[in-house]
């Protein structure tokens, strides 16, 4: 029992720490990445798109009577997160099975598909958290988004980031071409980026894109994690969003190590 | 007797219609070199990949150490080695991380799975390479890389699935050397190879494998006395000839095998049964008596040609 346990626990370590010793010869590249992209569109955003916002007076009450910048800068924190954790979440998974088949590899150890997947998922909270956590640094050094809200945010980014690892991680596993991730890219996390309520209140959308908006775990992180940053918590409602979040960690985990196990022990 | 140490009963594996392996027994036991040879899709990976507890037998019995495969599948990976057909090495990484990396998966402390790893350098002659990144090692030296890694848990029983494929014959003769000291040590050897001198080099004992089916068993040497004879004489006439002279060859010896490339005389007397060939009026470009080898054997078990 205590060995079960035991296993429970360490199998996922170890594939995490399998990675964390991969990512330790690139991560130089990603850092300045994670980094300046995100500073790139709060310039951008913030001070090219934000100053006509603010400039009309009606925007004030549809943004809750923040500037521009404090609205979006959430927003930039989760998106970071989900675009980070998605791209992971593709062409290393089938890196992972069919081009340097690392997880046939762990395969032939006393790990299991479930260590695996569970050890991508951890890997991907830290990746997810890490770059947030950079995203909020280059928000602290502004005025208008300089807050302790900050910090639980970062948290509820890397959530969101495993939340859309998980399932695109069930996707990758049974994809055959690396092609099919484009699409998603192209047709799935783009258009969930533009149109996910990161940038904009989801009311001025129509009502139909607005619940569609609402399926996927990205706003729910993003209403969650400006509640923080602007100070304004609805703890219940707050509760509701994560759990719902988790909902799609849950039922990705499952489907991911199901499609898994059959892939690696045929 | 000792038990065995892999044990299979009437063992199956299926892929929807097809059937890839289709009831086997085989007992291996402890400190032994076992071999499974047979032509391409004969049943020796997918045999191999039930053995190393990664492919459920689809019927029949499974056992290794005593153990159930079908129940105890981590607790039996725990104990042995898998150098699988392909490499499953992190490219990326160096050689000296590949290794204790890998031992992180069997749960060994860091600092005792890298002690081990500078040994297993030692032992795979790439302790000059530690620090080198795999994917610029030759074929070879990442094939030795394979078999380190899979040593790291100091298994009792090491899976080889075409251990030497690829390589050149310099660095094959280094990598049997290895296994060869491994078998030394007492580690139990199973190993599949469609080249038949690996076969003679390594193995104490092994089956011919043909579509899913064992048509064979025993040491390199009692197969060789139980399906060819003593000598072979290779006889070698004009292109597209063959068939046309081997009616001139008929009942000389014991047998004959005609190939694409040269007609062969199974004789336990090989010059005797040239010396008739001539006298029968054969012109061969060539001749050459030889010992029967296990290729004889692989030739007359799973028909004439090597299939690749």
């Amino acid at each position: 029992m205590a060995s079960t346990v035991h296993r429970a626990v360490t199998g996922p370590l170890r594939v995490a720490e399998w990675h964390l010793v991969v990512y330790r010869r690139f991560w130089r590249m990603n850092v300045m990445s994670s980094f300046l992209q995100p500073m790139l569109y709060l310039l951008g955003l913030g001070v090219g798109v934000g100053s006509l916002v603010d400039a009309n007076t009606a925007s004030g009450d549809t943004l809750g009577g923040l500037s521009y910048v404090a609205y979006v800068a959430p927003g930039l924190l989760v998106t970071t997160a989900m675009a980070l954790c998605a791209g992971e979440s593709m062409w290393p998974i089938l890196g992972g099975l069919k081009w340097q088949r690392g997880y046939h590899g762990i395969a032939t150890t006393p790990l299991t598909a479930t260590d695996i997947v569970i050890g991508h998922g951890l890997w991907m909270a830290v990746r997810g958290g890490t770059a947030a956590a950079a995203v909020s640094a280059a928000l602290a050094l502004f005025s208008d988004t300089r807050s302790w809200g900050l910090i639980p945010a970062v948290f509820v980014a890397a959530l969101v980031g495993v939340a859309f690892a998980m399932p695109i991680m069930a996707f990758s596993i049974n994809t055959e071409m690396d092609g099919s991730f484009a699409a998603l890219q192209r047709f799935f996390i783009i258009p969930l980026f533009l149109f996910g309520g990161a940038f904009y209140p989801l009311t001025q959308l129509p009502t139909v894109a607005q619940w569609l908006a609402k399926i996927p775990p990205l706003w729910h992180g993003v209403v969650v994690a400006r509640s923080f940053t602007t100070g304004d918590v609805d703890w219940l409602g707050t509760l509701g969003h994560l759990a719902y979040v988790s909902v799609w960690i849950v039922v990705g985990t499952v489907v991911a190590v199901r499609r898994l196990r059959r892939k690696l022990y045929p | 007797m000792t038990a065995p140490l892999l044990d299979t009963q009437r063992l199956v594996k299926r892929f929807g219609d097809f059937t890839a392996v289709n009831g086997i027994d085989v007992q291996v036991q402890p400190g032994e070199a076992f071999g499974f040879l047979g032509p391409n899709g004969a049943g020796k990976s997918s045999t191999m990949r039930m053995i190393a507890c990664v492919s459920a037998p689809t019927e029949g019995s499974l056992h290794m150490f005593g153990l159930d495969a079908a129940t105890h599948g981590a607790e039996i990976r725990a104990r042995i080695g898998v150098v699988p057909q392909l490499d499953t090495l992190d490219t990326e990484l160096s050689v000296q991380e590949n290794l204790w990396l890998y031992g992180r998966f069997f749960d060994l402390p860091r600092a005792e799975s890298k002690r081990r790893a500078k040994e297993l350098l030692e032992f795979a002659q790439l302790s000059e390479r530690a620090d080198s990144i795999v994917d610029h090692l030759s074929g070879g030296m990442k094939r030795r890389l394979s078999i380190a890694r899979s040593l790291i848990n100091e298994p009792e029983l090491l899976l080889l699935d075409e251990p030497t494929t690829g390589l050149d014959p310099q660095a094959r003769h280094v990598l049997w050397d290895r296994l060869y000291r491994l078998k030394q040590q007492g580690v139990t050897l199973v190993l599949t190879t469609h080249y038949m001198d690996e076969a003679e080099q390594l193995c104490d004992r092994l089956v011919v494998m043909d579509q899913g089916r064992i048509v064979a068993e025993g040491s390199p040497r009692s197969l060789i006395e139980q399906y060819a004879t003593r000598e072979v004489l290779e006889l070698r006439f004009a292109a597209g000839t063959n068939d046309q002279q081997a009616s001139i060859l008929a009942g000389i010896g014991q047998r004959q095998e005609v190939l694409p490339d040269r007609v062969l005389v199974y004789a336990d007397d090989g010059e005797g049964a040239l010396v008739q060939a001539h006298d029968r009026g054969a012109r061969p470009e060539s001749a050459l008596v030889r010992r029967a080898s296990l290729e004889d054997v692989f030739l007359l078990l799973t028909g004439r040609s090597l299939v690749d």
